[in-house]
C-alpha cells in the first residue's frame, strides 16, 4: 500500500545523485563524531548518562557532610511535639518498598529478638520479656521523606531503657536493625537514646496490626519515616557504618527531623 | 526613542577608573552563583514534589526534574541549599553594608508604582537608563529577595521540624510550611519568567550583569565608602 505521506510528485533522482558524496560524508562524519562523544560520555560516567559517576560521588560526599551537620544540629533533649490521643489516625498509613498485600505476617509466639555487636548480654528476647519492660506511650507525627505525614500513637519500651538493660556500649556510634522483610536500617546512638525512640508493640492502645510491624518495630519521633524499620528481628550495636535499605540506594543516612 | 542621556556618555568623559560600575564584581559573581543554584533548587524541588503532590493531578515531567528519581533530587536539593543560603547571606550583608539595597531599591512611591504599571500596559517601558530601576522593578526585586529568605525559613522548618518545632508551629504546622515552601517556589519562578523575558528584551541589562554595565556618575553612586 502506498504511504499517504509520500508525495505524488517524487523529487527528481538527480538531486540525490548530485549530492550523494556530500550526504555520505556528512553521515560518516556525524556517526564517527557521535560514536566518539557517546563513548567518551559513557567512559566518564561509568554507566549512567543521566547521573554521571562524578556528580553522584560529589552529591554523596555532600550527603555525608550533611549527616555530620545534622548530628551537630541534633539536640538530644529536644522533644518532638506530641498530640492528644483523639488525633491518632486509625489505622495508620502503610508504607514499604512493596505493596501491603505482600506483607508476610510474623508469628509473635515464635518471634525472637537477636542481639549482637557491642552488647554485654546477647541472650535473645521473647515478646513477653519485652512487654514486661517499663512501657512508654507517645502520640507523635510520622513524617515521610516524600512529604506526607500523619499522627500516630505508639506504645513500647524506650530503646534507651532496653540498651541500658542489655549492657550495650552507649558510646558506640550506631544501632543497626535487621527485619523480617529484609529492610536493614540503622540510626546514630544519640537518636537511639532519645526518650521518644521506642521498640513499639502497640498502636493506639492495641496490639500493633501485621502491616505496621507486629510484633516489634522501631518508632522514633526524631527521624523520617524510612528510619523506622518494622518487624525487627535483630539489633546490633556497632562502630562500623551499617547503612540501610534506602541509604544504599542514595537516600541520606541521618535523616533526622 | 532611545535617549542616551543616561550614564554612558557623561561617564565616558571621566577617567576610566573613576566611576564604580552598575554591577560591581561581587554582585555579578553572587548573581550568577544564585542563578545556577536557584535552578538546581527549583528543578530538584520539583523532583521531590512529585513523590507526594500538593496539587492533586499536578506533576512535573521527567524533563523538568533534576535527579532521575527522588533520592537524587533530594541529594541535589540538600547540596544546593548550602550554596543558596551562604551565597544569599553574603548578598544580604553586602547589600545592606554597601548601601546597594537602599540606593537601588528605595524609595518606592505608590504613585510611581501606578504610573509604571500604566506605562507598561501601554507598552511604554522606559529603559534608557539601566542604572535606575523603576518602581515595579524595585518592588519585584524586593519581593524575590523576601521570597528567597522565606524559602530558607520554610525549608529549615520542613527539613528539621523537630529541632525547629517552634518555627513549624509559627508557620502553622508541617503541612502548611510545606505548602508555603511550594508557594515561595511559585513566586520565584514567576519572577524568573518576567526577569529573564525582560533581560532578553533589553539585552544591555543582561550584558551589564556579565561585564558590569555602565560606570555610575558620582551623584548616582551610593554614598561613601566606595573605592571604585
Amino acid at each position: 500500500m502506498k504511504s499517504q505521506f509520500r508525495p505524488d510528485d517524487v523529487v527528481d533522482a538527480w538531486v540525490l545523485d548530485d549530492h550523494r558524496p556530500l550526504i555520505r560524508s556528512l553521515e560518516r562524519r556525524g556517526l564517527i563524531r557521535g560514536g566518539l562523544s557517546l563513548g567518551i560520555l559513557v567512559m566518564l560516567t561509568g554507566c549512567d548518562v543521566k547521573r554521571p559517576a562524578s556528580v553522584e560521588a560529589a552529591l554523596l560526599a555532600i550527603s555525608r557532610f550533611n549527616d555530620d551537620m545534622q548530628a551537630l544540629l541534633f539536640n538530644p533533649d529536644k522533644l518532638a511535639p506530641t498530640y492528644p490521643a483523639s488525633m491518632i489516625l486509625r489505622p495508620p498509613k502503610f508504607n514499604a518498598y512493596y505493596d501491603v498485600i505482600d506483607v508476610k505476617p510474623v508469628n509473635g509466639a515464635t518471634w525472637r529478638l537477636e542481639l549482637s555487636g557491642l552488647i554485654a548480654d546477647k541472650r535473645p528476647w521473647t515478646l513477653q520479656e519485652l512487654q514486661a519492660m517499663p512501657q512508654t506511650s507517645i502520640v507523635i507525627k510520622h513524617i515521610c521523606v516524600e512529604g506526607w505525614s500523619y499522627i500516630g500513637g505508639w506504645t513500647g519500651v524506650q530503646l534507651r531503657t532496653f540498651l541500658e538493660h542489655v549492657g550495650a556500649d552507649l558510646h558506640a556510634k550506631y544501632v543497626a536493625f535487621k527485619t523480617a522483610d529484609n529492610y536493614p536500617s540503622s540510626i546514630d546512638m544519640a537518636s537511639a537514646l532519645h526518650p521518644q525512640t521506642l521498640l513499639a508493640t502497640e498502636y493506639g492502645g492495641q496490639t500493633m496490626a501485621d502491616p505496621f510491624g507486629y510484633p516489634v518495630r522501631l518508632r522514633t519521633a526524631v527521624k523520617l519515616g524510612y528510619k523506622n524499620p518494622k518487624w525487627v528481628t535483630a539489633i546490633e550495636v556497632t562502630n562500623k557504618y551499617p547503612g540501610g535499605y534506602w541509604e544504599s540506594r542514595g537516600f541520606p543516612w541521618f535523616a533526622g527531623l | 526613542m532611545t535617549q542616551l542621556t543616561g550614564g554612558i556618555p557623561i561617564v565616558s568623559r571621566r577617567p576610566i577608573r573613576a566611576g564604580r560600575r552598575l554591577h560591581p564584581v561581587p554582585v555579578r559573581i553572587m548573581h550568577w552563583v544564585n542563578a545556577v543554584v536557584m535552578l538546581v533548587m527549583i528543578t530538584s524541588g520539583w523532583g521531590i514534589y512529585d513523590d507526594d503532590v500538593i496539587i492533586r493531578g499536578f506533576h512535573f515531567g521527567q524533563f523538568w526534574r533534576l535527579g532521575d528519581w527522588a533520592a537524587w533530587s533530594l541529594n541535589w536539593h540538600f547540596a544546593g541549599m548550602w550554596f543558596l543560603a551562604i551565597n544569599g547571606l553574603i548578598y544580604l550583608i553586602y547589600g545592606f553594608a554597601t548601601g546597594r539595597f537602599r540606593d537601588k531599591l528605595l524609595p518606592i512611591r505608590p504613585a510611581d508604582l501606578v504610573q509604571t504599571v500604566v506605562d507598561t500596559l501601554h507598552f511604554k517601558i522606559a529603559h534608557d537608563d539601566i542604572t535606575v530601576y523603576n518602581a515595579v522593578q524595585k518592588s519585584l526585586y524586593i519581593v524575590v529577595i523576601l521570597a528567597g529568605i522565606g524559602q530558607v525559613v520554610t525549608g529549615l522548618a520542613i527539613w528539621k521540624p523537630v529541632q525547629f518545632s517552634g518555627l513549624v508551629s509559627l508557620l502553622g504546622g508541617f503541612q502548611t510550611a510545606r505548602v508555603l515552601h511550594f508557594v515561595g517556589m511559585t513566586v520565584i519562578v514567576g519572577f524568573l519568567i518576567v526577569h529573564v523575558a525582560l533581560a532578553l528584551l533589553v539585552p544591555r541589562t543582561l550584558w551589564a550583569m556579565v561585564a558590569g554595565g555602565p560606570r555610575l556618575t558620582p551623584h548616582t553612586a551610593p554614598d561613601g565608602n566606595h573605592p571604585g
